[in-house]
């Protein structure tokens, strides 16, 4: 069964059709890439995705589980959109990270304030936190920070800061993990660091949607390639495909464009 | 000069007694006014149409026109037009009318900054909040305030170093803060009459206190250090 179904997704701002009728399948462990020129729709389908943004059609599933589908007002509610987020994470742009908590608290911060909501948290207080915050700081040694877990995101370089937004998307274990061209706001200097750590996550069960204008690391990185051009799908692939054997004048023209500048 | 001796315990106990008073106005409309300004700040903020058109309307009111003012009508309305002067004549009276005037005042004033300080923190913040499953109120408590505390340091430091001198408008209703107790020795009283200084004397108080609330701000301007907006 495929971990995420997106099926006929349309979302409008005013009268401009932003996304119309995506759909896609992953399954588990399959990262896809999204390409696309700027304002093609990319974010709107991660923010979707992350229910920052309410699709006006078609459906979210997750592991055969409807989050979201716009002819089913049950599975709209209000109260049930915290929950749903957690099925996925998401990594900015501009990082966004708390600035006025350390890297490893930043990490800790959501679990903690989630943990509290367990039944046993009352009596496990002590425990449950210090499992909290083992496990934020092997995540922050894994994104290669191990040596900067109290430091406050001024005192971090971009890249620094958006490893620690990793890390923070990964504390949650959540189902898919999303990025929104995580490098754009970055030094040329500091890009290669955080496209490293991101190919490092690639393991057998950890599903990544990432929005990237890196083709060099699209290419190597993933099992899909998805290119989007004015809110549709115009092309999806392998990334062989994609990149060596595009069918779409569209597709075509984005990377003589690209290779140009 | 001896006279002046004499007279200066005198008047020091007067200034103290209504420098008290002073203070007192001044601590109860902070604690009433910064938590109602917060609430006034969300219903400014509302996005329900009614609620923040009414809030901020209230809000011109209360901004647009001279506190003196809002202090007479609180403390004559009730007595002249509904025929039920609900504060009484005596100073307690007079401090309650007093506190509800510079609290709603204050509170008014307040809610500005709050909206300010609120509203530039980025969105951003927000969306990272929710996409990591945060509640609402857990993105306003645990992410959001003290980013707002920081930036609404500055503007809420001069609007309470104002407060400090603005108590004395309070004697428009004669309650007996500093500014009172001084211009009592102009006319007379316990024995002194036709004496100026007291009335100047009274500046040292009100120096001292925005002194001493200055170096407080700058203490937490600092502690706020540790992180940058
Ligand atoms: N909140 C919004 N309100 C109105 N228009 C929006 C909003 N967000 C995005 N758009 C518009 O939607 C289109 C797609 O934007 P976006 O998803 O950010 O594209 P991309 O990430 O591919 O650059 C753009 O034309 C953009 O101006
Ligand atoms: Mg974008």
């Amino acid at each position: 069964m495929a971990i995420l179904e997106v099926q006929n997704l349309r979302k409008s701002f005013g009268r401009i059709e932003v996304l119309k009728d995506i759909g896609f399948t992953l399954e588990k462990g399959e990262v896809l890439s999204i390409i696309g020129s700027s304002g093609s729709g990319k974010t709107t389908l991660l923010r979707c995705l992350n229910f920052l943004e309410r699709p006006d059609g078609g459906a979210i599933r997750v592991a055969g589980e409807t989050l979201f589908d716009a002819d089913d007002p049950a599975t709209q509610q209000e109260r049930q959109v915290r929950k749903k987020r957690l099925r996925f994470g998401l990594v900015f742009q501009s990082f966004n990270l708390f600035p006025q908590y350390t890297a490893l608290k930043n990490v800790m911060l959501a679990c903690e304030l989630l943990a509290r909501e367990r039944p046993d948290y009352r009596a496990n207080k002590r425990e449950i936190n210090q499992q909290i915050e083992s496990e934020a700081k092997a995540l922050l040694h894994k994104v290669g920070l191990a040596n900067r877990l109290n430091s406050y995101p001024y005192q971090l370089s971009g890249g620094q800061q958006q490893r620690v937004a990793i890390a923070r998307a990964l504390a949650l274990s959540p189902d898919i993990l999303c990025f929104d061209e995580p490098t754009s706001a970055l030094d040329p200097e500091l890009t290669g660091e955080v496209l490293r750590v991101i190919r490092e996550l690639k393991t057998a069960d950890r599903t990544m949607v990432i929005v990237t204008h890196e083709m060099e690391f699209a290419r190597n990185v993933s099992d899909k390639v998805l290119f989007m051009a004015d809110g549709v799908i115009e092309e999806m692939g392998p990334p062989e495909q994609i990149f060596e054997h595009p069918r779409s004048e569209r597709t075509k023209a984005f990377f003589s464009h690209m290779t140009r500048e | 000069m001896q006279l002046f001796l004499q007279q200066f315990p005198i008047v020091v106990r007067s200034l103290n007694a209504g420098f008290v008073q002073t203070l007192k106005l001044f601590f109860v409309t902070l604690i009433g006014a910064m938590p109602l300004g917060l609430v006034i700040s969300f219903g400014s903020m509302s996005r329900f149409k009614p609620l923040s058109v009414f809030t901020r309307v209230i809000v011109w009111i209360v901004r647009g026109s001279p506190l003196m003012i809002q202090l007479l009508i609180i403390f004559y309305f009730p007595g002249m037009v509904l025929g039920n002067p609900i504060w009484g004549g005596k100073e307690a009276g007079r401090f309650a009318a007093a506190s509800v005037a510079f609290i709603i005042n204050y509170a008014c004033y307040f809610s500005e900054i709050y909206r300010g300080g609120i509203q530039s923190v980025p969105v951003g913040q927000d969306e990272a909040g929710m996409v990591l499953g945060m509640t609402k109120a857990q993105i306003f408590f645990r992410v959001k305030l003290l980013q707002v505390v920081k930036r609404i340091m500055p503007p809420m430091s001069n609007e309470i170093i104002t407060l400090v001198k603005d108590t004395s408008l309070a004697r428009i209703i004669s309650l007996q803060e500093i500014i009172w107790a001084g211009q009592a020795f102009m006319k007379s009283s316990q024995g002194i009459s036709g004496a100026i200084w007291p009335l100047f004397f009274t500046g040292v108080y009100y120096l001292a206190a925005s002194g001493l609330l200055t170096l407080l701000f700058g203490w937490i301007e600092r502690k706020l250090n540790f992180f940058r907006v």
